[in-house]
C-alpha cells in the first residue's frame, strides 16, 4: 500500500461518498501528511479552505492517484503546511485572508489577495469590518549597489494587472517578488448559492483563456458528485473543444514569446494561424473562445458535417504553415540567443512545487492530466507528453510547438472517432461532492464542487495551475537581466485572473 | 527566414489583406474613421488598455486586433504602453476594488481631450461578477465612461467598429453611452 493510500486509510471517510474520495485526518496525520509533502513522497495539488475546516488536495504521481484530505479547525487554526513545504506558503495566505483559519508556524504572514480595500475582512469567514490598509512589506535584498525596480499593476502590454518588485544590482536581477490580488473578483463567494446553470457560468470566466478548460473542470466535478454518466458524444466533443483551445494559446504563446525577444516575424505568423483556429471555432461552435460550450451533463453544441470538414481543412493547413515557422525559430541564431539559457527552473523546484503544464515538462516534469489521471476519451486516443530537461525558455517554447503537434494529431483522430448519440443528459437536482482534474493549456485544473439539496452550489473552489507556476517564475529570473523579465514571464504565461480567484 | 520572406512575397502577403477588403463593415469602417480621425487628431488615436480585474478574456482579443486580419494600425489606430501617450483609455473587466486606484491613477496620467471606452460585459455593469465584495460594478462606477463595446468577450471586429463609432461622435464633440 502506498502512503498516500495508508494516510486516506487512516482517516475517516465522509459521509455520502461511497469511495472515500474524502477522508478527514486528525491532527498528527495533518502533520505527518506536512512531511509526506516536504519529503516529495506525494504531492499537494491544491490547499482551500471553508468555514471551520481546511481541504488539501494530495496526487500520487505514480499511480496518478488523487485524493482529498480535510482537517477540522474547530478553534480557527490549523498547522501550516508551508512550515515544511514552500509551495503552500500563498494558498495559506489565501486561506487566512478569505476565512480567516490562522496557519500556525506558516513562515510568511503577511496579507496575500487582501489589499485592505474590501468592505469585509475575511468575507468567506466570520467577515467582519474591512481592515484599515497597511503597509506592505516587501522582502528585503541588501547590498552595495542593490536598488529596487517597482513595474505595476498597470503593464506596458495588454496583460493582466500584477505587481513585480525588482531588487536589481545594475542589470542583474538579485530578487523578485510578485504582489498579486488585484484581479480578485471573489468568486468562491459568488459560487455560493449559485444555481447550477450560473455556476457553470462564472466557471468559464474565473481564467479566460482557459474557459474550455475550466468548464470542463467544473462539469466533471459536477458529475462526478451526481455520479451522471455523460454521453460518449460529448466526451469526444470537449476533448475537441479542449485541444482547439489548447492549439491557439500554445499558438499564441509561441509567437509572443518571440516578439519579447524583438522576433516580430513570428509573432505575425503564429497570430495568423491562433486567429484560423479561433474563427473555425465561431463557426463551428458560435464563439471565438468557445465560452460555455462545456456545460454539465456534457456540451450544449453539436456538430454537423459542414463543421467536421471545416475543422479538417483548419488542421491541415496548420500543418502546412508550422512546419516552416519552427524552422524559422529553430535556425535563427538571434533568436536563440535570447531564449536559450534564460529564465531556467531546474528539475528539483519544479517537483518540489508539482508545477503542470509546459513549466514542469519544460523541467522534467512528465505530468500531464490527460495521460497520468486520464478521463475519456483520451484512453482511446493517441499521443505523446513531450518532456525536456534544460528548463529554459527555450524548453518552454519546445514544449509548446510538441504540443501543437500533438493536439493536431488528437483533433484528427477525434474527427475520425464514429461516435453518434445525443451530445447531453439531463443533470438531477442532487446534493453531493465531487472534484476533477482537467488538463488545461496551462497545466493541471482542480475544481472541486459541494452541491446542497436543490442542485444549487454550496461550496466551489477552483485552483488554476498558476498557483504553482508563479513562484517559480521568481527563481527563473534571478540572476537574469532585467530586461530579460518579460520574456521569461511571457514563456511562462500565468494567469492572473485563475491565481486571484 | 530569407525562404519564409520570399514566399510572402512571390504567393502575396500572408496576411490576406483581401479577405479583410472584401468584409464590407471593415471597409466601410475604415473609410468612416478616414474622415472623422483625419479631421480630430491628425489621422491618429492612440489607445492604452487598463485591465481593471477582467478574466483576461477581452484581453486576448484586443490584443488580436493587431493581427493581419485585423491590423489596426493601418486606421491609424495605435496600441501604446504609456496612459501618458494615449488619446482613449480601454478599460477591461469589472473594477475591481484593488484595482481601483491603479484605475484612477491611469486615468489621471492620461493628457486631455481623452476617452474612456468600457470593453465587455464585466466593464458594462460588472457582469457575472456584479454582486462580489470585490468588486465596485462596470468602469462607470470610478470614471465617466464615453462608450460601452458590450460581449464576452466583443469580437476584434466589434471592437474595431466600436472605436470607429467613438471617432466619428468624438470628432462631433457628443460622445455618449452607447
Amino acid at each position: 500500500m502506498s502512503a498516500l493510500e495508508d494516510l486516506i486509510a487512516s482517516g475517516k471517510p465522509v459521509a455520502g461518498k461511497a469511495d472515500g474520495a474524502r477522508v478527514v485526518l486528525d491532527q498528527s496525520r495533518w502533520r505527518i501528511m506536512a512531511e509526506h509533502l516536504a519529503g516529495g513522497i506525494y504531492v499537494l495539488s491544491g490547499l482551500w479552505a471553508e468555514p471551520g475546516m481546511v481541504h488539501a488536495a494530495l496526487l500520487d504521481g505514480t499511480s496518478g492517484k488523487l485524493a482529498i484530505v480535510s482537517l477540522e479547525c474547530p478553534g480557527g487554526s490549523f498547522p501550516a503546511l508551508s512550515a515544511l513545504h514552500a509551495p503552500a506558503i500563498r494558498l495559506e495566505r489565501m486561506i487566512f485572508d478569505l476565512f480567516g483559519l490562522v496557519p500556525e508556524g506558516a513562515p510568511d504572514t503577511r496579507p496575500w489577495l487582501d489589499h485592505g480595500r474590501w468592505s469585509v475582512q475575511h468575507p468567506l469567514g466570520a467577515a467582519t469590518v474591512g481592515a484599515p490598509r497597511r503597509q506592505y512589506d516587501f522582502l528585503a535584498a541588501e547590498g552595495e549597489g542593490i536598488h529596487q525596480i517597482a513595474v505595476g499593476p498597470v503593464h506596458a502590454g495588454i496583460i493582466e494587472p500584477g505587481h513585480f518588485r525588482f531588487s536589481a544590482n545594475g542589470e542583474t536581477v538579485v530578487r523578485l517578488e510578485q504582489r498579486l490580488g488585484y484581479t480578485h473578483k471573489g468568486i468562491e463567494a459568488l459560487f455560493r448559492g449559485a444555481e447550477l446553470a450560473q455556476a457553470a457560468k462564472l466557471s468559464g470566466r474565473v481564467s479566460g483563456d482557459s474557459t474550455v478548460a475550466y468548464s470542463l473542470a467544473f462539469a466533471r466535478a459536477v458529475e462526478d458528485a451526481l455520479g451522471v454518466a455523460v454521453p460518449q458524444r460529448a466526451h469526444v466533443l470537449r476533448a475537441l473543444v479542449a485541444e482547439l483551445e489548447r492549439l491557439a494559446n500554445h499558438l499564441g504563446d509561441i509567437g509572443a514569446i518571440c516578439n519579447d525577444a524583438g522576433f516580430a516575424l513570428l509573432q505575425a505568423h503564429c497570430a495568423i494561424l491562433r486567429e484560423l483556429v479561433l474563427r473555425t471555432a465561431q463557426r463551428c461552435f458560435g464563439h471565438r473562445l468557445m465560452r460555455d460550450v462545456v456545460v454539465p451533463g456534457g456540451v450544449a453544441a453539436d456538430l454537423n458535417a459542414l463543421a467536421y470538414r471545416e475543422l479538417a481543412t483548419l488542421v491541415k493547413e496548420i500543418r502546412q504553415r508550422f512546419p516552416d515557422l519552427v524552422e524559422l525559430y529553430d535556425g535563427t541564431a538571434s533568436l536563440q540567443d535570447r531564449t536559450v539559457g534564460a529564465g531556467i527552473v531546474s528539475p528539483a523546484l519544479v517537483r518540489q512545487f508539482a508545477a503542470g503544464g509546459y513549466v514542469g515538462r519544460a523541467s522534467g516534469r512528465a505530468f500531464d492530466v490527460r495521460r497520468h489521471v486520464c478521463y475519456p476519451p483520451y484512453d482511446q486516443l493517441e499521443f505523446e507528453v513531450p518532456v525536456l530537461e534544460a528548463g529554459d525558455v527555450n524548453a518552454r517554447v519546445w514544449i509548446r510547438i510538441h504540443e501543437v503537434e500533438q493536439s493536431l494529431r488528437l483533433i484528427e483522430q477525434i474527427l475520425g472517432l464514429k461516435v453518434e448519440g445525443a451530445t447531453h443528459t439531463r443533470v438531477p437536482s442532487g446534493s453531493g461532492e465531487g472534484f476533477a482534474l482537467v488538463e488545461g493549456f496551462r497545466g493541471d485544473i482542480l475544481a472541486w464542487v459541494r452541491l446542497e439539496a436543490g442542485g444549487r452550489v454550496a461550496r466551489c473552489h477552483l485552483r488554476d495551475p498558476s498557483w504553482f507556476q508563479w513562484p517559480l517564475l521568481e527563481a527563473a529570473v534571478e540572476g537574469n537581466i532585467v530586461a530579460d523579465f518579460p520574456l521569461c514571464n511571457k514563456s511562462f504565461n500565468c494567469s492572473y485572473s485563475g491565481h486571484d480567484l | 527566414m530569407r525562404r519564409l520572406l520570399f514566399k510572402s512575397l512571390i504567393k502575396g502577403p500572408l496576411s490576406e489583406p483581401r479577405q479583410v477588403v472584401m468584409d464590407r463593415s471593415l471597409v466601410a469602417s475604415a473609410d468612416r474613421l478616414d474622415r472623422a480621425a483625419h479631421k480630430r487628431l491628425g489621422r491618429s488615436l492612440s489607445i492604452r488598455v487598463v485591465d481593471a480585474g477582467s478574466c483576461n478574456g477581452c484581453e486576448l482579443e484586443i490584443a488580436a486586433l493587431s493581427n493581419a486580419f485585423y491590423d489596426l494600425e493601418r486606421f491609424g489606430l495605435r496600441l501604446v504602453a504609456s496612459p501618458r501617450h494615449a488619446d482613449v483609455l480601454v478599460v477591461t473587466g469589472p473594477v475591481t476594488a484593488n484595482m481601483r486606484e491603479a484605475l484612477e491613477r491611469t486615468y489621471f496620467s492620461t493628457p486631455d481631450p481623452k476617452w474612456v471606452v468600457a470593453v465587455g460585459d464585466c466593464a458594462v455593469d460588472g457582469g457575472v461578477f456584479g454582486q462580489s465584495y470585490a468588486v465596485l460594478g462596470g468602469v462607470s462606477k470610478v470614471l465617466s465612461v464615453d462608450l460601452h463595446i458590450p460581449g464576452c468577450p466583443p469580437r476584434p471586429d466589434e471592437l474595431l467598429d466600436g472605436l470607429l463609432w467613438l471617432m466619428e461622435n468624438a470628432a462631433a464633440g457628443r460622445a455618449a453611452a452607447r
